[in-house]
């Protein structure tokens, strides 16, 4: 098939677009394992950096990905239930409780970060563990979980599975949990990868948040990005990219088969 | 039918760990953040500080004029992309869509990151222009680095969006207006943008209430850029001007709620920002 010039302008542009995304991504890559950046790949490959990212760093991965997993099981405990009401019940008052649960993605996590420590900043137990981070991290990603499981329990007729399982005698118990869960498996598993990875990411909230102590990834990233070299920084994004893919990779495929879209979306 | 009363007493259960939690550490200290605002030595009238006040005046400006002009970019480009990828089908389509789904989960540094990579003061456009022209162009650490961070942040979104909904658009009508003599441009303009409305207001809406609120990439470009989420942070730790702080982080967020409040009444979907 003959293609018209068009065609060809069109795709130089999005080539450019797409260029403009991805060539700082391989420039860090190559940065992170290269001997001296400024020098050029002709320095030689090492992985020293990467290993005194480790040796700087390793705490952050760990406590980074103990927050994402902690974030995780509160928006499941607490989320679940909520979107099941909110899906069985639509009226006046459900819906505002919708809307104000979106309210902490809605307003700069730089608001919601000094409205945390401006009222429980004095309690310095809670403000330098990091359980102040975990609350912050919960607060960003509840709706996403929240929104996640209602759009799969409105897509489904909850109130007639329900029923039926009532009427064969399931107890409230029985029915939630061998009825509904098992019948919204998909909107969890797409809210619980978005949690995961919203967390793993986060930075306007728990830059604020966070002390000495209590460093997590990203805020790792910016003071590597601030403090030390280009190299180290570089190859510190490397592992941030690693621990990252697998999520996005099953965020996609996820949303493939089923047309989920993706909740980054709205 | 209506629910039992049983069944609403389950429900109130179901629903009250999500709203205790949600208003002990939402509700409430957005409450004590609106007080605090009013508690310095200007009172009430440090919300009026964001307007009257020449410092902080320009930097809401610049803030708004920046985000405003990443939105207006960040559409026209996403929109011509987006409308390519999803009509045209050829050898590399998936690679292409790949690349732009990866930056979605980066956080504001390590766009920032990027920002130093690709235009920084040892970034690759620096050295290409420095061999053509024997000068090294260095954008990143001023407004127009700031600007290429949000459009990176925020192109990947609204591609994504602009494609979901171009995929519901009829061909057919576009087809028709052709026929009929209708030239590219007019098609576009008529055809087109008219059917991508509502995705084009909310993922603008979302471009530019992150924008307003994008913190991660100007901290890492520099601190010094005069753009409000920097304002704010400087105030609050470098100064301790905790109410002046407060007061310009509920403007703030007032408006970035107000943008996406507007466009969902506008475009009739639901629309949520991601940081």
């Amino acid at each position: 098939m003959k293609r018209s010039l068009r065609f060809y302008l069109q795709l130089a542009f999005t080539v450019v677009v797409c260029a403009f995304l991805v060539v700082p991504v391989v420039l860090s890559i190559m940065a992170g394992v290269t001997e001296n950046f400024f020098v050029g790949i002709k320095s030689g490959l090492t992985f020293r950096w990467v290993v005194e990212v480790w040796t700087l760093y390793n705490k952050t991965i760990f406590l980074s990905i103990g927050i994402a997993l902690a974030t995780l099981a509160v928006t499941l405990l607490i989320g679940i239930p909520a979107a099941y009401v909110l899906a069985r019940r639509q009226n006046r008052y459900t819906r505002w409780i919708e809307e104000l649960i979106v309210l902490p993605v809605a307003v700069p996590g730089l608001a919601t970060a000094l409205a945390l420590i401006l009222l429980y900043g004095q309690f310095s137990g809670f403000r330098i563990s990091w359980t102040f981070i975990l609350v912050g991290h919960v607060l960003f990603t509840l709706p996403f979980m929240v929104r996640s499981v209602l759009a799969v329990m409105s897509a489904i007729d909850l109130k007639t599975l329900e029923d039926a399982a009532a009427s064969l005698g399931a107890s409230f118990t029985q029915r939630f949990f061998h009825v509904i869960l098992p019948n919204c498996r998909q909107g969890i598993l797409a809210g619980a990868l978005m949690v995961v990875t919203l967390s793993m990411g986060e930075f306007n909230i728990t830059w604020m948040l966070h002390t000495p102590l209590t460093m997590t990834l990203p805020v790792g990233l910016a003071d590597s990005y601030a403090s030390m070299r280009l190299e180290i920084g570089s190859a510190y994004t490397i592992v941030f990219f690693i621990m990252i893919i697998p999520l996005l990779v099953a965020m996609q495929w996820m949303s493939e088969p089923a047309k989920v879209k993706p909740r980054f979306l709205s | 039918m209506k629910p039992t009363h049983r069944e609403s007493l389950r429900h109130i259960v179901l629903l009250l760990p999500a709203l205790t939690i949600f208003s002990a550490f939402w509700l409430l200290p957005m409450a004590r953040l609106v007080s605090v605002g009013a508690s310095g030595e200007m009172g009430v009238s440090a919300y009026w500080a964001v307007i009257t006040d020449p410092r902080y005046f320009s930097s809401l400006v610049s803030t708004i004029v920046l985000s405003a002009t990443v939105t207006f970019a960040t559409i026209i480009i996403s929109g011509i992309t987006g409308m390519f990828l999803q009509r045209n089908h050829f050898f590399g389509r998936r690679f292409l869509l790949a690349t732009l789904t990866f930056p979605l989960a980066f956080p504001g540094v390590v766009v920032g990151f990027m920002v130093i990579l690709l235009v920084g003061r040892q970034g690759v456009v620096g050295s290409v222009t420095e061999w053509l022209f024997g000068e090294k162009l260095v954008l990143a650490y001023s407004m127009a680095g700031l600007f290429l961070g949000y459009l990176y942040f925020s192109i990947p979104r609204v591609i994504l969006t602009i494609m979901a909904a171009a995929e519901k658009l009829d061909g057919a009508l576009e087809e028709a207006a052709r026929s009929l003599g209708a030239s590219p441009w007019q098609v576009v303009r008529d055809v087109m943008i008219p059917g991508l409305k509502p995705a084009l207001i909310s993922s603008g809406a979302i471009c530019f209430a992150t924008s307003m609120g994008a913190f991660g990439t100007a901290f890492t470009l520099a601190t010094k850029i005069n753009v409000l989420p920097i304002t704010i942070y400087s105030e609050f730790t470098n100064y301790a001007n905790f109410s002046l702080a407060a007061a310009l982080s509920i403007v703030l967020g007032l408006i970035t709620w107000l943008a996406l409040a507007l466009a969902r009444s506008m475009a009739g979907s639901t629309v949520a920002a991601a940081a």
